[in-house]
């Protein structure tokens, strides 16, 4: 019996694990669904931002705001949003790929690269990778606010008014589905003008108060901003699916293990009644 | 047409109204502004204040913004607000901490780094006697 017991005791343990395992994938469920709440109502901001922001494309401004024009690269900054808390599968592992990837690119272009982390996770894989991280921010908790982001992004946004960098990226995970989260690279600055050509009939312009320059700054500031918190708030909901997922599946696993140690423990306790049986019917004869 | 106006109020963390209004109030940068519809296009910055949506019937709203941006097209109007209170210093102060954090991060050698250095060198070896186990295993048999 000696093998049976040692069985029964790491069905005991995996149960254990398993029950560990199934209370995390119901709390990262429920999470799941209030971080996706969170990103539909932070949306009406960011479109409304955005079509204020494709208005001012529009407009001709007798000012010419440096986040709207293109110059030539030298040196680019990149913000990557990761997690806090591992255990969400392959989620960070995937973004940290994406951003690799392009950094590559831009290393092979001969441009430097800045990096503004958010998230520890994030923080520890470019200290290791030994990368030039310039700005940190982590333990932002699963509510975060838009003022705890001003001061990683306002390094950023100095640093491309000084000349520091000449363009600046975000890297963080979109929420397709939650199976699916896709790791994205997105050019933030310069401002790209997709839509600026269409009205060009409308010569038309705001009246800016109290300058153009003030009020320009402001609203691209609170842009880049609020694209940064969207990313943000969608990176959240992201890993709260891909945990649910991943531990969705170490559930499972732990189920088939069960059910296979539960086979060999029967097979174990039978054989020893087996055994037993015979030994006695042995016995027996031999009276 | 009857003579309103179409109003969004936002902030980045959720939607505050949006709603058609006979005439809006707001408190710009320059002074207070009264919105009527078919005004002309404006871009300002806000200050602290409550913005005051007169609505079609006599009633009127209130809701108070700590500042943002306020964008007017002939028949919309956009209230960005702003979430945080905002100021240049207090701006300036965020990112301080925010590139100090990175540079006491990136020089603390203990704590996070030899945790994650020793993670990684716990899944090699890890790998390492599964390896070894399924070679026992196939010479075993």
């Amino acid at each position: 019996m000696a093998g049976a017991k040692e069985v029964r005791t790491q069905i005991k343990s995996i149960g254990n694990t398993q029950k560990i395992t199934k209370a995390m994938e119901m709390v990262a469920a429920s999470k799941m669904r209030r971080a996706q709440e969170r990103m539909r109502a932070s949306r009406p901001y960011a479109e409304k931002i955005r079509s204020v922001v494709s208005h001012m494309g529009k407009a001709h401004p007798e000012y010419k705001h440096p986040y709207l024009i293109e110059r030539e690269a030298r040196r680019v900054g990149l913000i990557i949003i990761s997690t806090d808390r591992g255990l969400c599968g392959g989620l960070n592992t995937n973004l940290f790929k994406a951003a690799i990837a392009a950094m590559k690119e831009w290393q092979g272009q001969k441009l430097e690269i800045e990096l503004a982390v958010i998230g520890t996770k994030a923080m520890g894989f470019f200290k290791r990778l030994g990368g030039n991280v310039v700005s940190e921010n982590s333990h932002l908790g699963d509510t975060p606010k838009v003022e705890e982001l001003i001061g990683s992004v306002k390094v950023m946004l100095d640093a491309y008014d000084e000349g520091q960098i000449d363009r600046l990226y975000l890297a963080n995970n979109v929420f397709v589905n939650t199976m699916t989260q896709e790791p994205t690279v997105d050019q933030l600055l310069p401002v790209s003008g997709d839509e600026q050509d269409k009205h060009l009939r409308h010569h038309w312009d705001y009246i800016y108060e109290p300058d153009a320059k003030e009020v320009m700054d402001g609203l691209l500031m609170r842009y880049i901003e609020s694209l940064v918190y969207q990313g943000l708030v969608e990176n959240i909901a992201c890993e709260m699916a891909a945990r649910m997922v991943a531990m969705k599946a170490a559930s499972d696993n732990a189920g088939t293990l069960i059910d296979e140690l539960q086979l060999i423990y029967n097979k174990a306790r039978q054989a020893a009644i087996t055994q037993e049986l015979t030994e006695i019917v042995g016995g027996a004869a031999a009276v | 047409m009857s003579m309103t106006i179409h109003i969004d109020i936002v902030s980045a963390e959720s939607e505050i109204f949006s709603g058609t209004a006979n005439m809006v109030f707001a408190p710009a940068e320059m002074g207070e502004v009264g919105i009527a519809p078919r005004h002309t296009p404006l871009l300002t910055r806000l200050k602290p204040g409550e913005v005051r949506v007169q609505m079609e019937g006599q009633d009127e709203q209130f809701f108070y913004v700590s500042g943002g941006i306020l964008e007017i097209q002939p028949h919309v109007v956009t209230v960005l607000a702003d979430t945080a209170i905002r100021a240049t210093d207090l701006d300036e102060a965020a990112a301080i901490q925010a590139k100090e954090r990175a540079e006491r991060a990136m020089d603390d050698k203990q704590s996070d780094f030899d945790y994650a250095r020793a993670q990684a060198e716990l899944a090699e070896a890890v790998a390492q006697l599964r390896t070894i186990n399924s070679i026992r295993q196939k010479a075993g048999r």
